[in-house]
């Protein structure tokens, strides 16, 4: 079995070899599917604890304050600790809450992270899925946690979970386009939607670099927009705490509560990775064209470190964002998309054909 | 991996919520109470329905976004074939985007836009 932290192409194949030849194909089939489904979910539950740990860790330096420090050492077992507690706390009912709707938004709200996780690529040759469409799919999925939000707004007959869960379902299917039309700048410079075709095609320069201005502000706008998407930051007017008690999951204890909490910090994980992917390269190295010697050092860090390392980037960024800039009010968050980012993504898509057009780009 | 792993993670996902309410059912305590059930808003009984018609500014954004998602679906495609069909594209998005701006300008005139 040749495993090389390079490449997991021929890793995973020797696998699904190594199944197939020993098994009854629908026997190797179920045993496959079972190694995947339970390494995301290990993957999925460890990055929400850690991401929860870490902005907690980060709030606190930004606020000259230590966080969380007693659980282990420097507080790592905190989120731990957390998790076990908010398991054992009681599940209300509220009385008047529509009972269906209410326990089915945080299966909806989890269902939609976790679908949209499965597409991303981690390294060359580890992703689960690997759609031809990947970025559409992406976008197609994630969004449909709003439906989820919305339902838990509606469902717990709250009049602030009510007006929480309608700003969330305004911004995020405001912000929504932003995030797709500043991709679509990235798409017409690649050339393709996949994910794995997108990497690869930055292997001679991240398409920031490569695609001079417009890369650069479709950057942005998607920061901007997802930070949105993601109902965090400067956004987060569907919890605005200080207005609404706690938004569309008041109602909400115990693990559901914390269920919409993890989906939260996925989202943030996700659209940090898509960010990461389609503009930073993904698990593609630094190259600059022309170095050898340079290339060949940064191609001797694995594509693992690369993909995390920017990912965990774009991430503190948010959570920079998150503690230093005052919330908005919804008619300048709406104005600031409609006004603002739309008009600049519609331009800056005729600019990134007309410099594709030209060959102006590297 | 194929378009039917979707149907993996679908389960995988529904599994993680199930599994984890299932456990909280036996392990949580339960102590009803009828001051418990009620929904929290300020401490003081709540006033009136809650579903009822709601804002219409939110409808008016859903309105305008269904629109510019339903065009960017159709900017996606495009977007792929861009580089090989060059000029002709180019032009074509031209006229699409010329469309797809005069009904941006007229939602704006017109105060669509604008947060009441």
């Amino acid at each position: 079995m040749a495993f090389s932290i390079y490449d997991f192409t021929s890793f995973n194949q020797s696998i699904d070899k190594l199944l197939y030849d020993s098994l009854p194909p629908f026997w190797a089939l179920i045993i496959e599917m079972t190694i995947i489904g339970v390494v995301f979910l290990l993957f999925y539950a460890v990055v929400g604890l850690f991401l929860v740990y870490a902005e907690r860790k980060v709030c606190a330096f930004m606020q000259n304050r230590v966080g969380p420090n007693r659980v282990g050492p420097y507080g790592i077992f905190q989120t731990i600790a957390d998790f076990i507690k908010l398991l054992m706390k009681e599940l209300i009912y509220i009385k008047n809450a529509d009972k269906l709707l209410f326990n089915l938004a945080p299966f909806i709200v989890i269902i939609a992270s976790f679908m949209a996780i499965s597409a991303v690529p981690f390294a060359k040759g580890l992703h689960a899925i690997d759609f031809d469409i990947g970025i559409l799919y992406v976008i197609a999925v994630s969004s449909l946690g709003v439906v989820g939000i919305l339902l838990a707004g509606w469902s717990s007959n709250n009049k602030y979970s009510l007006i929480g869960a309608m700003r969330s379902g305004a911004q995020i299917v405001s912000y929504e386009l932003s995030v797709g039309l500043s991709l679509v700048t990235i798409i017409i410079l690649a050339g393709t939607m996949q994910f794995s075709a997108i990497v690869e095609g930055q292997a001679n320069g991240w398409f920031i670099f490569k695609g001079h201005i417009p890369a650069f502000i479709a950057f942005v706008v998607f920061l901007i927009a997802s930070t949105a998407e993601t109902n965090r930051g400067p956004f987060d007017l569907a919890e605005a705490e200080s207005e609404l008690t706690a938004g569309f999951h008041t109602e909400y204890s115990g693990i559901k509560f914390a269920f919409f909490f993890l989906a939260e910090y996925m989202n943030m994980f996700l659209v940090a990775s898509i960010a990461a992917t389609v503009f930073l390269g993904g698990w593609m190295p630094f190259h600059v064209s022309g170095w050898g010697g340079f290339n060949a050092v940064m191609d001797f860090i694995p594509p693992l470190i690369w993909y995390f390392g920017k990912t965990a980037f774009i991430i503190f960024l948010m959570m920079w964002f998150k503690w230093t800039f005052p919330r908005l009010r919804i008619d300048q968050l709406l104005t600031l998309e409609w006004k603002y980012l739309l008009p600049i993504n519609l331009v800056n898509i005729l600019v990134m054909a007309f410099m594709v057009l030209m060959g102006w780009h590297f | 991996m194929s378009a039917e792993s979707l149907i993996l993670f679908f389960i995988v996902g529904a599994f993680l919520v199930g599994i984890a309410l299932l456990f909280s059912h036996f392990v949580a305590p339960t102590s009803t109470n009828p001051q418990k059930a009620e929904a929290y808003e300020c401490g003081i009984p709540t006033e009136g329905l809650t579903w009822l018609q709601f804002n219409v500014g939110y409808y008016l954004f859903a309105i305008i976004f269904l629109v510019f998602d339903v065009e960017s679906v159709f900017i996606f495609p495009w977007a792929v074939v861009m580089k090989e069909l060059g000029m002709v594209a180019f032009v074509e998005i031209l006229i699409f985007f010329f469309v797809l701006g005069i009904g941006l300008l007229y939602a704006w005139k017109k105060g669509a836009l604008k947060w009441e």
